[in-house]
């Protein structure tokens, strides 16, 4: 019933390799670079605009934390870039807090979910499953356009007069709903509902995509058993997305309603000025309730392609088997189910009856357990491995590292009794930027160098890489280690200035310290810009297989063309990760080379496969 | 070679059409949404505050119209597998005139419900009253893109490209507006046992 898969054609004008069709493949600029449907093309739209994005989000970043660390400093320098949000050398209260937002918003959905997910699950699907390319492409070319026009939006947002959203990237009513409680609320806040919803829809066709390009595009001899752990986790990912995505959808839409159509889904009883507003009956903590049921799956569809990357460039570079495959995977499916389950822990202070806390308390520590099984695997892989430090692979070992860091402060924030406690102070802050904002980063950095000669063909500086990975790992811990300890004292989120109370005074110089090592981070990563933009024209030629890795995409050409393999597709025979076994030839053997040419170093249970 | 080595006999797929998976996980993402909005409705209900009023008697009405649709829409379907092409449109015909009309019967509701003063948004509303357009009109909404959907089966088969062995499209239209119809009696449903 119906017609072949779209990719049909492509297996025959590769062979058959007629003058006519090659020419079709190159396409015109507009086709090849521009409305490309090819998945390779789409993943690396992916990565640069999610690499324009994240200079934009730290550039945001960058601001406030001049304004946390010198709150007394004269500001009239950055006139010229800000405007008229300096006013007589200050910045302006209210701005800070649009900062706040923008730079959140930015980082986790258009860095850490488009361009993490968007950048390798584009990029690795079809090749590592062998496939020619994502089920649909036309949908995949949609996915992108939708984003880049939800970025448009936003963007735009940035320069209106009223400011951008200010309501944290959380938007909770009723402070996102009116205008007449920040300026964010007006025109901004529109702008970034209107960005988010076109956001939600890129998010969705890419998703299904990748779901249906997983289940049904394998290639001959690649069951689910066989897949490298890269893949399994950006399956997880888009079912997660696929799953809460509608969620926010959901709520952003009944927000809509309220701020534009008078309706009172989120708001109730309030004055402003002494005046009653219409709206009566409306429940904020129904938003908070929506928005955690998104948000909190949302913290793992940014980690687990991190994860996935990690353990690919791990085992790669150990020459070691990945420790407990099958436990990967469980735990990545017990992370992606536990997820569901746990998002009233972001609530605990929201007057949440305590039985209920307990609930989510106990779910939420749970999460520990496949946490703890993939780091004690990243461990027991290293352990004993004929380690290679390639940049790849030191990002992949500090993504560990900050992961743990990060995680164990989760523990702690887990409880009920010690969120009351620590809630919006800075150590919340310093928990998430080490546990999803810098391990993802990093986890995205490794997948970045790891790929990058099969997406342009040359391969990236390594001096360059290790400068760039020993500046950022250092600045990372400086930054949010003493955050830790400016949270634990009871310094508050969100405050654009703590110089007016005496108890946080005396943190003047830590927020000083944060504050250089932040501008400091953010300057090292001008040295991976430049070693990303020379590379992709004056790099080192890259061969076929430069890390001598065992999956399918690096048995296609140096730069894979539209169809990935020139001949037919390889089959697949074994698991990704066959690593210094004993008696083989090498210290790898690719997943496409049967067992029969392995003879030597064949396991007893493998002879039969012979 | 051992046998198990020769890979031509092992089916890794799910042996589902891509297509027709894109379809059901789009189904799943839609579903997602509206089981949102109905668990915020129960919460928000929970809490107190709220306008108990009678559901319009449109309703009921439009809910057999959009049933009778998906039986026309079943007609064409058995009628394509069979090749009687004839009956193939004309079911089509009338699975897309009943959508047309169950469409204008929510609109009529909407009337209704505001002659009985149950608005929408502004002074007077009550979220009781605001979800009901949410659902009615969101639902609306995916049906408006079931029936371009509709259209594009009906052309094809105006083109006699529906038959029994180009069932793709036709099967894949049947799943979605089924899936709508049966959404709709849910929320019905769903409305008439929480008021």
């Amino acid at each position: 019933m119906g017609s072949a898969p779209t990719s049909a054609p492509h297996i025959q004008h590769h062979v058959a390799g007629d003058h006519h069709d090659e020419h079709h493949d190159e396409g015109n600029f507009l086709t090849k670079y521009v409305f490309s449907t090819d998945h390779k093309m789409i993943a690396k739209q992916f990565l640069i605009s999610g690499i324009a994005w994240a200079f934009i989000g730290a550039t945001l970043s960058t601001l406030f934390r001049i304004q946390l660390g010198w709150p007394d400093a004269q500001l009239t320098w950055l006139e010229p870039l800000l405007g008229r949000w300096v006013e007589g050398g200050k910045l302006n209260p209210e701005f800070y807090l649009a900062l706040v937002t923008m730079h959140g918003t930015i980082m986790v959905f258009f860095v850490l979910t488009a361009g993490l997910s968007g950048t390798f699950s584009n990029f690795l699907i079809p090749l590592q499953i062998g496939a020619r390319d994502m089920a649909s492409g036309f949908m995949n070319m949609l996915s992108f356009w939708f984003f880049f026009l939800a970025g448009i939006v936003m963007f735009v947002s940035l320069f209106l007069e009223t400011g951008p959203a200010a309501a944290g990237w959380t938007i909770y009513p009723p402070l996102s709903a009116l205008p007449q409680a920040i300026p964010g609320s007006g025109a901004g806040q529109t702008l970034w509902l209107v960005s988010m919803a076109l956001f939600i829809v890129s998010q969705l066709l890419g998703g299904v995509n990748y779901i249906t390009t997983v289940i049904n595009l394998r290639t001959a001899g690649m069951s689910m058993a066989k897949l490298p752990l890269t893949i399994w986790s950006f399956f997880l990912t888009a079912i997660l997305g696929l799953l809460s995505f509608p969620v926010l959808f959901s709520a952003a839409l009944l927000l809509i309603f309220d701020r534009s159509f008078g309706t009172s889904f989120f708001l109730s009883d309030i004055y402003i000025g002494g005046e009653a507003l219409n709206h009566v009956g409306g429940s904020p903590i129904l938003f908070q309730h929506l928005f955690w049921f998104l948000g909190h799956p949302e913290v793992y569809i940014v980690i687990m392609p991190a994860m996935g990357i990690v353990s690919e460039v791990m085992a790669t570079n150990a020459r070691k088997p990945i420790f407990g495959y099958r436990a990967m995977i469980g735990s990545l499916i017990g992370i992606s189910l536990l997820s569901f389950v746990v998002w009233a822990h972001h609530m605990f202070v929201t007057g949440m009856n305590p039985f209920l806390g307990s609930v989510f308390m106990f779910l939420t520590l749970i999460i520990a357990v496949p946490s703890a099984v993939k780091t004690f695997n990243w461990l027991a892989t290293l352990w004993r491995g004929n380690i290679r430090f390639t940049t790849a692979m030191m990002f992949a070992i500090g993504f560990v590292s900050l992961f743990v860091s990060g995680g164990l402060t989760g523990i702690i924030l887990g409880n009920a009794a010690l969120d009351i406690q620590m809630h919006n102070t800075y150590f919340v802050v310093a928990h998430f930027h080490l546990v999803m904002g810098s391990s993802a980063f990093f986890g995205m950095f490794a997948g970045v160098y790891h790929w990058f000669p099969k997406m342009f063909g040359r391969m990236m500086d390594e001096k360059l890489g290790y400068v760039h990975f020993w500046l950022t790992i250092l600045a990372a811990y400086l930054v949010f280690l003493p955050m830790h300890y400016v949270g634990i004292a009871g310094f508050p989120r969100r405050y654009y200035a703590y110089t007016a109370y005496e108890t946080f005074n005396q943190f003047a110089d830590l927020n000083t310290f944060i504050s250089i090592a932040a501008i400091f981070a953010f300057f090292a990563q001008f040295v991976f810009l430049f070693n990303f933009v020379y590379s992709i024209f004056r790099g080192r030629r890259a061969t076929e297989n430069p890390w001598n890795s065992n999956t399918l995409e690096w048995t296609t050409p140096v730069e894979p063309g539209h169809g990935n393999w020139p001949g037919a597709i390889p089959a697949v025979y074994r698991w990704p990760y066959d690593y210094s076994k004993p008696g083989a030839e090498q210290d790898f053997i690719p997943q496409h080379i049967p067992y029969s040419q392995t003879v030597s170093s064949n396991l007893p249970y493998e002879r039969e496969m012979e | 070679m051992h046998p198990s080595e020769s890979l031509n006999n092992k089916q890794v797929a799910l042996g589902i059409h891509p297509l027709r998976f894109l379809l059901w996980l789009m189904i799943i993402s839609i579903t997602m949404m509206f089981a949102a909005f109905t668990s915020a409705y129960i919460v928000r209900r929970g809490e107190g505050g709220w306008l108990e009023f009678d559901l319009p008697s449109g309703l009921l009405f439009n809910s057999a119209v959009i049933v009778l649709s998906s039986a026309a829409m079943q007609l064409a379907w058995f009628s394509a597998r069979r090749d009687e092409l004839r009956r193939v449109q004309w079911a089509m015909l009338a699975t897309f005139a009943l959508g047309v009309l169950f469409l204008i019967g929510q609109w009529q509701v909407w009337e209704e419900l505001v002659q009985s003063k149950i608005f929408f948004g502004g002074a007077d509303s009550n979220p009781a009253g605001s979800f009901v357009y949410v659902l009615t009109g969101v639902h609306g909404f995916h049906l408006i893109t079931g029936l371009v959907f509709l259209l594009v089966v009906l052309l094809k088969s105006l083109r006699f490209q529906v038959h029994s062995r180009q069932m793709m499209a036709m099967t894949n239209g049947a799943i979605y507006w089924h899936f709508l119809g049966g959404l709709w009696l849910y929320l019905y449903l769903f409305l008439l046992l929480n008021h």
